[in-house]
């Protein structure tokens, strides 16, 4: 019997195309978080052998903090150029503009106002399902989640009563003004992914391979120097996340392992250039993934916190 | 399909125990001594050793990843681990042993290959060992560990882990289904017998926890026997670019039991259509065949109304069609089964309203003797149950096969999920009329 085999990497696609299906026939109106990083573009691909040859039934959706690296906005909005799929991106700033996000007094990250700027979007084009790339390994509050994971109308996450989910019969139902978010890479690992990326030949954003760049030293990590302020009419979108006097520049090879936007991804120092390379990068690594976050390093409960508040 | 030269197989299992059994310390002893933990988790471990633990780090912080679990110091909901060894990937399910939060074992087990009950070898054989054992072999998993944990504390006496096994061995009879069980003596917070042997064991000659979970036989707990294929999503494209694709119309689903070949054979059910499979179709090519749990788009020879929900099956074996159940169920909410009430019932890919026409037994889950003729089951309660839908159901008994016998209950209104059921087999087969098409 051993031609009618999986393999792991088989078990997991054939896993993720039945959660995306599920998706596409239980809601009217679901959307795909696209943000061109590396699990986002495994579900592209997931999405391709769910649906084709029809069309991937949803739009994608990026929320962007305005301190995007710009090969990933490239790469984004190339790669859903190249899928025929509506692409449709809100910012941080316009939700600030609309006096829907709120920022604290002197934070300069913009992650956690990424939440309201979602829920904003979810509003106005009424999603009631949002697919998403997490993955219950690459944190211990997400390690909790369900694949459907059900949202109230606050877009809260009430991880204490969350529904059970049993065999594959996922309990789809949501009332209007509900939401759920689905995560079809729920059991996959950082090395699954990256060894999906080589089995399928994905392209990725070029910021995952060693590059020069000038770094500096911050929260134990090297952090990418932002773009240089030209509209000085403006305020600038990165002050305080530019090095100080005390923080001197380097340049130095180095690539992300996981991004989040230029003032919260550490860069980590490597010569891989290659698919092949990460593998064996990860696979030897001695730190997680999001080792790398500094917006995961708040507090032992960070991420639980901002879930609960309707983060992705 | 390309095959790798060392296919690595994936296992998923899930370790169930009563509160203070050590199941968190066991997946964090199995993380830590398989040198799955990255430098970074065990610094956390440390950090929070110091505001918690007295100085010692304390394994299950890795998997208590809730602020309320490690205040309280339990576990409260399924949390999921990953790891690796060269010749497998594991999936684990910690489901938490908490009388309350039995649901959670049911959603940490219902698709696992294998469960792990861990025994506290000071208190034996408790309510929660008998329950959840109950529940392991009712899920149908087919491979079961006892894991007799603490056995330190015991003073690795031989006569201890043989009068629980003893103990265990009475009743496991009374389960059935299980394909192999195994005992094992531990020690998680000091490692006996997790990865590597323990000196205090000479006398158990088994396999090591992580040898048995890499050894163990799992390439036919997969259903390769009838064909089953719910239909789950109708493929087709709106003014496809390419014009081969014109008129393309592809039932996508996941195949539930079984290999599908083209030109096969099949019968659409609940109608009872008969044609054959003109091609399966995947964004990587066509192929000759497909099986479980294998996601693929079918082409048929006809031009058939097919819908989801429906099913597609192969000629021999057919499995049961009615709107009349009978199935175990495990109750999950507060609010208790109200029989008469109508609920959504969620089995495959077809939801239909149903009612509960009878509760013919609430299952005692000390003595697993049947009460007869409760009134109502509560949360955690196991019983059996008729069921009456609006639909015809097109079902496999659950023992027979886990996806086409298995559904959920939801409650219309608050759309909570309120029970698993696992069908009885059909009393009889589906005789469909084999409208064959006039060709």
């Amino acid at each position: 019997m051993s031609n009618y085999h999986l393999d792991h990497l088989q078990h997991l696609e054939t896993e993720a195309i039945h959660v995306m299906r599920e998706v596409a026939a239980e809601f009217e109106r679901p959307v795909l978080l696209f943000s061109g990083g590396k699990d986002s573009i495994c579900l592209l691909r997931l999405a391709e052998k769910a649906f084709r040859p029809s069309d991937i039934p949803m739009p994608f959706l990026n929320i962007e903090t305005g301190h995007e690296f710009p090969e990933l906005i490239t790469f984004r909005d190339f790669r859903a150029q190249e899928l025929g799929a509506k692409l449709i991106v809100r910012t941080v700033e316009d939700a600030i503009a609309r006096g829907v996000a709120v920022p604290s007094p002197g934070e300069i990250s913009r992650n956690k106002l990424q939440t309201p700027a979602l829920l904003g979007a979810i509003e106005e084009f009424q999603f009631d399902c949002c697919i998403g790339g997490a993955r219950r390994d690459e944190e211990k509050a997400r390690a909790k989640e369900r694949f459907f994971s059900y949202r109230d109308a606050f877009g809260q996450w009430d991880p204490k009563n969350q529904r059970p989910e049993i065999w594959n019969l996922y309990n789809a139902r949501v009332n209007p003004g509900e939401n759920m978010r689905v995560f079809p890479l729920s059991n996959w690992t950082e090395m699954d992914v990256w060894e999906y990326i080589r089995k399928e030949r994905l392209a990725v954003p070029t910021i995952y391979f060693t590059h020069e760049r000038d770094c500096f030293r911050r929260g134990g990590q090297w952090i990418p120097v932002p773009p240089p302020h030209m509209d000085t009419a403006k305020p600038d979108p990165y002050a305080g996340a530019r090095p100080k006097p005390s923080e001197p520049v380097r340049k130095l090879f180095v690539r992300v392992r996981t991004i989040a936007d230029m003032i919260s991804t550490g860069m980590i120092e490597s010569p891989a250039d290659s698919v092949d390379d990460i593998i064996a990068e990860v696979s030897a690594a001695r730190v997680t993934e999001r080792g790398s976050r500094a917006d995961d390093k708040a507090s032992e409960a960070a991420m639980e916190d901002r879930k609960k508040a309707g983060y992705f | 399909m390309p095959h790798t030269q060392h296919p690595i197989e994936l296992l998923r299992f899930n370790t169930c125990g009563s509160v203070d059994d050590g199941k968190s310390t066991l997946i964090g002893r199995l993380l830590y001594d398989s040198k799955s933990l990255m430098e970074d988790q065990v610094e956390a471990l440390e950090r929070s050793a110091d505001l918690t633990g007295g100085g010692q780090i304390n394994l299950a912080n890795l998997t208590d990843g809730l602020r309320a679990e490690r205040e309280q110091g339990i576990t409260i909901d399924v949390a999921y681990r990953y790891f690796a060894t060269p010749r497998r990937k594991f999936i684990v399910a910690d489901t938490p042993g908490h009388v309350q939060y039995t649901r959670n074992m049911v959603t940490g087990a219902s698709s696992a290959n294998l469960s792990i009950v861990l025994v506290d070898a000071r208190l034996g054989v408790i309510e929660q060992t008998r329950r959840h054992t109950y529940l392991a072999a009712l899920l149908g998993i087919p491979h079961l560990i006892i894991a007799i944990n603490k056995m330190d504390l015991v003073e690795w006496k031989q006569s201890r882990f043989q009068e629980i096994r003893a103990e265990i061995e009475a009743f496991l009879p009374k389960l059935g289904g299980f394909r192999d069980v195994k005992f094992m003596p531990l020690s998680a917070l000091n490692g006996d017998n997790v990865v590597d042997y323990s000196k205090h064991t000479p006398w158990y000659e088994g396999p090591t926890l992580l040898g048995h979970l890499e050894n163990v036989h799992i390439a036919s707990d997969w259903n390769l026997t009838s064909f089953r294929f719910p239909v789950q999503w109708i493929n087709r494209p709106h003014q496809p670019a390419d014009k081969t694709l014109q008129g393309f119309h592809g039932l996508s689903g996941q195949v539930a039991s079984g290999i599908v070949r083209r030109g096969q054979p099949v019968v659409v059910l609940p109608c009872g259509i008969k044609t054959a499979v003109k091609e399966i179709w995947t964004y990587d090519g066509p192929l000759a065949e497909a099986f479980c749990p294998q996601s693929v788009t079918l082409r048929l020879e006809h031009d058939l109304e097919v819908n989801r929900g429906d099913m597609l099956v192969g000629l021999d074996g057919l499995p049961g069609r009615s709107t009349e159940l009978q199935a175990h169920v495990c109750w999950m909410h507060q609010r208790s089964l109200q029989p008469g009430k109508k609920y959504f019932l969620k089995h495959t890919t077809q939801t239909v309203s149903a009612v509960i026409t009878e509760i013919k037994s609430r299952i005692d889950i000390i003595t697993y003797e049947p009460e007869p003729n409760p009134t109502s089951l509560a949360l955690n309660d196991i019983g059996v149950i008729k069921i009456h839908t609006s639909n015809p159901l097109v079902f496999d008994g659950y023992g027979q096969n886990r996806l086409t016998g298995s559904f959920i209950l939801v409650e219309q209104g608050t759309n909570a999920t309120v029970a698993a059921g696992m069908l009885h087999p059909p009393s009889e087969a589906a005789k469909p009329e084999y409208n064959d098409f006039a060709i």
